[in-house]
């Protein structure tokens, strides 16, 4: 048998500013049979990327195929002329996006798009080519089919695009397909449900592909081999359970390691220290205002929450459940409409300017994107020692001394105290921006999704030094994210927040097995393993899922009820749940007995 | 279309309708400053002080300038901009043919710069980076850099006295055929059409390559999609809103080069009529001229803007 898609020793120049060329892929060879998924694997900067849209005989802007021979369903793309090319592209091989959200064009509707390649290489006379695309909407099982094309892509969801995605990469049924990222954008939730289609749509079509990611739980779902690549030359391959299990390179080895976190010891038992933070039903919203001052959209409705003095909760839910909103509140930059923070004891103003100097200093923020809050044009050294001026009052040696401190407390070496932002890796920018607000020596430090931008493995060593920061020196946290192994590694508590509202609050190390709320077990659940057949065993256990059109929620009902397999009608979609203490101080928002909802087991959280 | 659009709209108008109000008191504010008034012109340097006074009199010169400019206000209401203070001729008169003229100019001027500069914009985008982009937007920055009065004399330079192709100066009374209206209005709308354009196109060039940068571009490549129809099905319709807006300053700024392109050819245009009359201190036709020119200046920077706003609505990007 020979190899659907073979690369003989590829280079991929990028030009710098000043002229000079780099190598961003370096002697890469791979082969691909047909009816293969073959996963590419590595971190930002690793060239998986450039070398997936290479065989697309593509190049970004400012690099060219340096060298090395490219063979794809026995075309040799590296030798092809545009005209050709472009009427390969599309039509044998074609492409599926990292972010469907900004690969649509925003001005066209969906089945102009998808059919488009369709009728752009003549495979299909327009009618034809509509059927085929309201079949594989069909196949991936999105809502809708024969008329979800009419629409333009912003009234679709992140994952419904990405579907939407795969099939006009279908639609001509081409030989190869590449996946560039396809869900790393998406929630976990929604990630099962898009990775469940494509593999449905891909194995009964014979479909061979290349699988773009860093996520090695999603590749063990779906690619039969896998090659790491590092700083644009392969590293590591071989089948996936080969790579996966028994990894030979050290860098292989250590992105495996990444993707096991240690789960954060529990707290010394004993009593719960005093709390240093609460907020008592905090509701924040929009539009029009009715009798008791209560918006008419929430953001957040009713979220009673309190933070021990020493300790780390972390907040966990899904894109737009108010994650973002909830630390812009306590920060004071989101007024909220009703509710009240205690914070030290004393209650907090809602916005910013009204609270004390004092007040500002012992409430700090991280912010998820260090690019955005770090000035480009200061020394790292200034940008503390402003910090340590502002507040402290300390100059010259002694804010400078202050400030190498800082840097060695967040482990970076004293020679970043001279460099500026731009000059430092993602990892080191963070590293900053935590020191930046460690300077104020706050009692309380919002941690906003710090992980979210970063690569496995520097992610790794952020979640290490929070924790450590932590223990040293007695600090309180709120960590926002959405990434539960990241939870696992640093939190002490957990709350799950669904629509605005607090479903459930947990010790975090119970949150993998046990009695919980039926959303907290389906976002455990969805979380994938690194063990292959994991997607088929969660897939089949939620054959019961929910078909039925859901429920209208109305005000004050559960926020999970259009998803619940469980829910109860009648009640579920407008009688707030109650609040029922569960084990282990848990509290869990729901109309079921605890007795009655299905444990977690073990097994299905391990990861 | 929905009501929020509507309702941005709207506000867009009042804001012109409250920029409109605001352009009525400065042009009579001007107007009023001026040194002279058409008394002197009219009886010249050996008048008697007694004479001109009598004169400012019955032409009611010597109201308080509140008064005139009520009664102005009233007249302008009223579709009646008065007469000429100079010949006694109603302004409406005065200024109609000049003012189709002048339209014609302008018309003609669009009807070249426009697509001109579509093309010129487009085809660079697409070879964005290439030899033909580097020649291109360079002339076209050199073309943007000469003042209008200076592309007009060469133009004459260059065609009425080295080549002998266009006369020199429009006579537009010697249109009688589609080819002596080329003829005539050759030179004064290739000089236009020249300053328009490379600005336009620049501005056109710089929104094409600003849509061509969004992912869903590479994604159209990807799928194999020809060049001219990513450029004209994909990359057009999210840039209509920008386009537009660059054509609609481009060709207000027209509004300016017409008053040196008519003054060198001399055209009998509007923009002729108001310098003569600014000389002659005739106040009525200055102020009616002036008015004129804002309305049409708001009228299509306005307009820019409701098509970009309607464009990115229908377009989705909330």
């Amino acid at each position: 048998m020979t190899a659907l898609i073979s690369v003989r020793g590829l280079h991929v120049a990028g030009r710098r500013r000043d002229g000079s060329e780099v190598g961003i892929v370096r002697d890469v060879s791979l082969e691909v049979q047909r009816g293969e998924m073959l996963a590419l694997i590595g971190e930002s900067g690793s060239g998986k990327t450039t070398i997936a849209l290479s065989l697309m005989g593509y190049v970004r802007p400012g690099c060219r195929i340096s060298g090395g021979e490219i063979e794809v369903a026995g075309y040799r793309v590296d030798q092809m002329t545009p005209d050709p090319l472009r009427n390969f592209r599309g039509k044998t091989i074609s492409y599926v996006a990292q972010n469907a959200g900004s690969a649509f064009n925003p001005a066209l509707t969906l089945h102009r798009q998808v059919i488009e390649p369709a009728l752009s290489h003549w495979v299909l006379p327009r009618r034809d080519a509509e059927r085929r695309a309201v079949d594989l909407f069909r196949a991936m099982a999105l809502p809708h089919p024969e008329t979800i094309g009419a629409r333009y892509p912003h009234q679709l969801s992140g994952g419904q695009l990405q579907r939407l995605m795969a099939a006009m990469a279908l639609i001509t049924e081409p030989e190869v397909v590449v996946f560039d990222e396809p869900t790393t954008a998406l929630d976990v939730t929604t990630q099962i449900e898009v990775l469940e289609a494509f593999r449905a749509v891909l194995a009964e079509r014979g479909i061979t592909g290349v699988y773009v990611t860093h996520d090695l739980a999603v590749v063990a779902q779906v690619a039969d081999r896998a090659v790491v690549l590092r700083n644009g030359a392969v590293c590591e391959s071989g089948p996936t359970s080969e790579v996966l299990e028994r990894p030979h390179a050290p860098y292989a080895r250590e992105l495996v390691e990444a993707s096991r976190l240690p789960v954060r010891a529990m707290a010394a038992a004993g009593p719960v220290p005093e709390p240093v933070l609460t907020l008592s039903d905090m509701v924040v919203g929009y539009g029009s205002v009715d009798a008791r001052g209560l918006p008419a959209r929430r953001i957040l409705d009713g979220i009673n929450l309190s933070v021990p003095r020493g300790r780390i909760l972390g907040i966990i839910g899904e894109s737009g459940c108010g994650k973002s909103t909830l630390v812009r509140t306590i920060a004071g930059l989101q007024a909220s409409a009703a509710g009240t923070i205690r914070f030290r004891g004393e209650d907090l103003a809602g916005a910013v300017a009204r609270r004390t100097p004092d007040q500002r200093r012992r409430l700090q923020i991280v912010a998820q994107n260090a690019d955005l809050v770090l000035n480009p044009a200061w020394t790292v050294g200034a940008i503390l020692m402003r910090v340590l001026r502002f507040f402290h009052g300390l100059r010259g040696a002694e804010a400078r001394a202050e400030a190498l401190r800082l840097l060695d407390l967040v482990r970076l070496p004293q020679s970043v105290f001279e460099r500026r932002p731009p000059e430092l890796s993602g990892g080191q920018k963070q590293r900053v921006n935590f020191a930046r607000a460690l300077a104020a020596r706050p009692d309380l430090v919002l941690c906003d999704e710090i992980t979210a931008a970063l690569d496995p493995v520097v992610a790794a060593a952020i979640l290490e030094l929070l924790a450590d920061l932590q223990a040293t020196l007695g600090l309180s946290c709120i960590f926002i994210t959405h990434d539960l192994h990241a939870l696992r590694a640093v939190c002490d508590r957990v709350a799950v927040l669904l629509g605005g509202h607090v479903v459930e609050q947990c010790d975090a190390a119970s949150l993998m097995d046990g009695v919980h709320h039926p959303y907290s077990r389906l976002l455990v659940s969805s979380v994938p393993e690194m063990r292959p057949g994991w997607l088929d065993e969660v897939t089949r256990q939620r054959q019961v899922a929910t078909d039925a059109p859901p429920p209208p929620v109305a005000a004050g009902g559960c926020p999970f009820v259009s998803r619940c397999a469980m829910r109860i009608e009648d009640i579920c979609d407008h009688v707030p749940p109650p609040v029922v203490p569960g084990a282990g101080g848990a509290r869990i928002a729901c109309h079921h007995p605890l007795a009655d909802l299905p444990p977690l087991l073990q097994a299905d959280g391990a990861a | 279309m929905n009501r929020g659009l509507g309702r941005l709209v709207l506000g867009r108008l009042g804001a012109s309708a409250f920029s409109l109000v605001f352009v009525i008191v400065a042009i009579f504010t001007i107007t009023a400053a001026l040194p002279g008034d058409v008394a002197d012109t009219l009886l010249g340097q050996g008048a008697t002080a007694g004479a001109t006074a009598a004169l400012r009199h019955a032409m009611g010169l010597d109201q308080p300038a509140w008064l005139r400019f009520w009664h102005w206000l009233d007249s302008m209401l009223h579709a009646d901009p008065g007469r000429s203070l100079l010949t006694g001729r109603p302004v409406a008169e005065l200024i109609g043919l000049r003012l189709y003229n002048s339209l014609l100019l302008a018309g003609a001027t669009a009807a070249v710069s426009v697509p001109a500069s579509l093309a010129l914009g487009l085809a660079c985008t697409m070879r964005q980076g290439s030899r033909f982009d580097r020649f291109v937007t360079t002339a076209l920055l050199g073309v943007v850099s000469v003042p209008v009065f200076l592309l007009a004399t060469v133009a004459v330079f260059v065609f009425a006295v080295q080549f002998r192709v266009a006369p020199a100066l429009a006579d537009i009374n010697a249109v009688h055929s589609v080819w002596q209206f080329i003829r005539v209005f050759f030179m004064p709308v290739i000089t236009l059409a020249g300053a328009t354009t490379a600005q336009m196109s620049r501005m056109i060039r710089a929104c094409m390559i600003d849509v061509f940068s969004a992912p869903w571009i590479e994604m159209a490549v990807l799928k194999g999609v020809p060049p001219v129809r990513i450029v004209l099905f994909h990359a057009l319709p999210n840039a209509i809103g920008p386009v537009v807006n660059a054509i609609a300053l481009s060709l207000s700024s027209l509004l300016g080069g017409v008053v040196v392109v008519e003054t060198v050819f001399n055209y009998p245009g509007m923009a002729g009529l108001m310098v003569d009359s600014v000389a002659a201190r005739d106040v009525p036709v200055v102020q009616c001229c002036a008015l004129i020119f804002c309305v049409a200046y708001l009228f299509l920077t306005t307009l820019a803007d409701v098509v970009a706003v309607a464009s990115t609505r229908r377009g989705g990007s909330h």
